[in-house]
């Protein structure tokens, strides 16, 4: 038996604007660009993506599953700028045959500085499901795939969740496949999926490289390596971005008939079947347990946190970013707490990465500076006027600290005026 | 395919160098020489062995017209100079001072025309008369001698070059350090454009220091793409990483932001002046450093009086050698805000000296600059910006100070010989099969 299991990640930065040591004003955002950029990848991918995979499910009468994950900082997005987009997610919901899993709301990497602020946007991200689609995440899965022993043994004491994915990555599994469910080193409960990252990364990355031998990869043959799992593995795990369709691979690939056509010829074979990550928990035990006591990620082919935490520019960012956590919350201003979430956004550590720098890859072409020194002077203009922001407001009593500290569990209501997608006060 | 000789026309040679094309030739020649190529370089002006430099100049028969010299580090390079029979300078301080202000009118071309109509005008007949009467002594020399290719530096040379090349029969190239439009703007000399257009025009291939430099050739001179290939200019380092330099008494309290080049128009002197009153608006413990001399430097002097910064604001006038490596050893940033530059060696010093640098766009160098901050010339706001950021902010600081010395370590002369060396072959199967 193999079963396939689609985790599709979606998610869109929030881009800063170009913001000086000169600028005094407190809005960081490019309004503009990230409305643009919103709209068109709603064009390009996710309207079109969700229509059709829509009419799989509905053509293959649920036999046809898959999961998202959708980062908070999106839906805020695709509600101001693409509404559409939320009521075909909606649609995809209502079939019954798609699965919601939980991440941080800001697509951060809070889980490696502030376990407390961690949890916070985890809770934050799940009740804004909730809220939307009506449907409480079981499966865990962190910011790039960030993942370790603590971070198990930290999803598992939370007590939401009953799974957590990370990357296959060969270092850690050693000879073992990835195509099973095993349980994290520390945990009892807990179970852990494994990215396929050579199948996955067929489609996300090589299905349009001309170079590739493979090419083109049809749903046939595809099909067929699938199916050759069959005696070697419980599972196949697919996960890769959204964006694969229609933005990363263009549609004039042919990524969009790829996919058309593959569910139909992974179910030609009659052991093969497709589940959500929840139902691969059900339905399978864990074969062994994964010691990962290093942090590891879904990134490049060190699989690991280079990309974001890789040069002094990036780690002097994020330091002064959660040394201000303090302070920040202690202002108890929404206003300003939801900015230096935003901040968090691990896409803004990404873009000042000099790995490939001189290369001109992958990473350029998201990036929206020019250079990461760029965008390391941008992102500490604006951190520094978030801070003088704080030193700002009048220092709180100790009694209205103490009633912040609860602020957590009401984070979500506090918001209303930031969040338009979380659930009205009071609710209805 | 035996070692190729190449006659080489050019300008300037150290020690008598005024900007970028001096250091060129010689970083570029060295290279050459040292992949064997034979090179005969040929110099307006006698060369003196007194002056004091790192280069040793073999004495040369300073009685006769035509005068060869080898530099002793060169092997294959042979210099071959035309004595002025302009004037005699009676000591070599004088003869210096007078090369220097030449060719920085001449590279300032005339942006000083209107104001100083009439000099200009003299000056520029001489600077014509020069530049045929090197032509004619060119081809002279060249008689004499034996090569497969003649290599013109910059306008001055190109109508040697052209005569050179249509005696000899050989193929030429030009080699575009600068044109009009960088050094002029807009108000260009039409009879330097002539010379240029005209040079490119005969010129069997067209090398341009830069995509920047390859661009103004195509649009503003009318040359096929096709045949205007691009090499970068390397950078010679001088192993200034340990030498212990005295004290400076500078107070290391406060932040120094250097300009380092000629103060003319082509440099951007104002913007960096703008940029500084910016600065000062956002933190006070900075002074800025122009060193330098040029046709703008009073009026700089002024402007950053006028601004109100003229306590924050050093002028060191025109520095050589070890001032310049001091400047450096002080300077916490390097900016160039030029106008418009074809390369640009300066900021490539700048980080061998590990010192960062900010460069306008408008630049070669910015081309094959990765790890330095890059500005449009005219946006002093973001100039400002930057030099804020690179002062505040110090992992900014070190990583481009780091990685833009790592960088530039990569930029050898010896690729941009090799280059040549390539376009030279290609050059000659080109002009053989359509001499056959």
């Amino acid at each position: 038996m193999a079963s396939i299991c689609f985790y599709f990640q979606v998610h869109q930065p929030l881009r800063l604007r170009h913001y000086t040591v000169f600028d005094k004003n407190d809005h960081y955002f490019d309004d503009y660009k990230n409305a643009s950029i919103c709209r068109k990848v709603a064009n390009k991918c996710y309207l079109p993506a969700n229509r059709l995979l829509l009419d799989i499910i509905r053509k293959f009468e649920g036999r046809f599953r898959i999961a998202y994950s959708i980062t908070g900082v999106l839906l805020e997005q695709l509600h101001s700028f693409s509404p559409e987009v939320i009521s075909t997610f909606d649609a995809l919901v209502e079939t019954g045959c798609v699965e919601f899993l939980a991440e941080t709301y800001y697509h951060s990497l809070s889980s490696l500085y502030s376990r407390d602020e961690f949890i916070e946007q985890v809770n934050k991200h799940t009740e804004t499901i909730e809220y939307l689609f009506g449907q409480k995440p079981r499966v865990f899965r962190n910011t790039e795939l960030i993942y370790n022993n603590d971070l198990a043994v930290l999803v598992e004491s939370m007590g939401n969740f009953d799974a957590i994915i990370t990357e296959g990555a060969s270092h850690i599994l050693g000879s073992r496949s990835p195509n099973f469910v095993y349980r994290p080193k520390y945990c009892e409960k807990l179970k852990l999926l494994l990215k396929n990252y050579s199948l996955s990364d067929d489609i996300a990355f090589r299905f349009s490289n001309r170079d590739w031998p493979e090419w083109p990869l049809t749903a046939e043959k595809f099909a067929r390596w699938i199916s050759d799992v069959n005696g070697n593995g419980n599972v196949v795990n697919l996960f890769m971005d959204y964006e694969t369709f229609g933005e990363h691979q263009w549609e004039d690939t042919g990524i969009f008939d790829f996919m058309r056509h593959l569910p139909e010829q992974i179910l030609k074979h009659p052991d093969n079947d497709f589940k959500t990550p929840s139902e691969i928990v059900q339905a399978y035990e864990p074969v062994d347990t994964i010691d990962v006591p290093h942090l590891i990620s879904w990134a490049d082919t060190e699989r690991d946190l280079s990309a974001w935490l890789g040069n002094a520019m990036q780690s002097n960012a994020i330091h002064e970013l959660y040394r201000l956590e303090e302070k920040i919350k202690n202002t108890s201003d929404d206003k300003i707490i939801a900015d230096w979430r935003k901040l968090q956004v691990s896409d803004h550590f990404y873009y000042m990465c000099t790995k490939y720098f001189a290369d001109g890859d992958v990473h350029k072409y998201f990036n929206p500076y020019d250079s990461p020194y760029d965008s390391y002077i941008n992102f500490m203009n604006v951190l520094s006027n978030l801070q003088s922001r704080c030193s700002g407001q009048a220092l709180l009593d100790q009694n209205s600290i103490a009633n912040k500290a609860l602020m957590g569990k009401n984070f979500l209501t506090e918001q209303k005026t930031e969040d338009v997608c979380c659930p009205p006060v009071g609710g209805s | 395919m035996d070692s190729i000789k190449v006659f080489m026309l050019g300008w300037e040679f150290p020690p008598f160098i005024s900007g970028g094309l001096g250091t060129a030739c010689y970083g570029l020649t060295k290279a050459m020489d040292q992949l064997g190529i034979q090179v005969t370089f040929v110099l307006p002006r006698m060369v003196e062995s007194t002056y004091a430099t790192h280069v040793k100049l073999l004495t040369p028969e300073s009685q006769m017209p035509m005068s060869t010299l080898k530099l002793s580090e060169l092997q294959n390079v042979v210099f071959r100079t035309i004595n002025s029979p302009l004037q005699p300078y009676l000591t070599p301080d004088s003869y210096q001072h007078r090369i220097e202000e030449s060719l920085r009118q001449k590279r300032s071309g005339n942006v000083s025309s209107t104001s100083q109509c009439s000099g200009q005008l003299d000056y520029n007949s001489d600077m014509f008369n020069e530049v045929h009467r090197y032509a004619s002594a060119a081809v002279g020399l060249a008689g004499n001698e034996q090569y497969d290719i003649v290599h013109a530096h910059d306008w001055m040379t190109y109508p040697a070059g052209i005569a050179v090349s249509a005696m000899s029969e050989k193929p030429l190239i030009v080699h575009v350090h600068s044109t009009e439009f960088d050094r002029s703007g807009e108000n260009v000399n039409q009879m330097i454009y002539d010379i240029e257009r005209e040079g490119m025009e005969r010129a069997d291939k067209v090398i341009a220091v830069s995509h920047f430099t390859r661009n103004i050739i195509i649009s503003r001179y009318g040359i096929s793409g096709e045949k205007v290939e691009v090499v970068y200019n390397g950078v010679e380092r001088n192993g200034s990483d340990n030498c212990a330099l005295p004290e400076t008494g500078i107070d290391k309290d406060e932040k120094i932001v250097l300009f380092l080049g000629r103060i003319t128009m082509q440099k951007g002197p104002e913007y960096f002046l703008q940029a500084a009153r910016k600065v000062l608006d956002a933190m006070d413990n900075v002074k800025f450093v122009m060193a330098g001399s040029g046709d703008l430097i009073h009026q700089a002097v002024e402007m950053a009086a006028e601004l109100g910064i003229g306590h924050k604001v050093l002028f060191t006038g025109f520095l050589r050698g070890e001032d310049v490596r001091k400047i450096y050893k002080m300077a916490d940033v390097y900016v160039m805000p030029s106008v418009s530059e074809p390369f640009g060696i300066a900021p490539l010093e700048a980080l061998d000296n590990d010192v960062p640098v900010i460069i306008s766009k408008q630049s070669g160098v910015s081309e094959v600059l990765m790890h330095a901050l890059k500005v449009d010339f005219w946006d002093v706001n973001e100039i400002a910006n930057k030099i804020v950021a690179v002062l505040r902010y110090p992992p900014l600081e070190m990583m481009l100070r780091n990685q833009g010395n790592f960088e530039v370590r990569k930029l050898r002369w010896k690729d941009s010989a090799q280059r040549c060396a390539k376009i030279y072959e290609e050059t000659l199967k080109q002009f053989e099969k359509c001499i056959s």
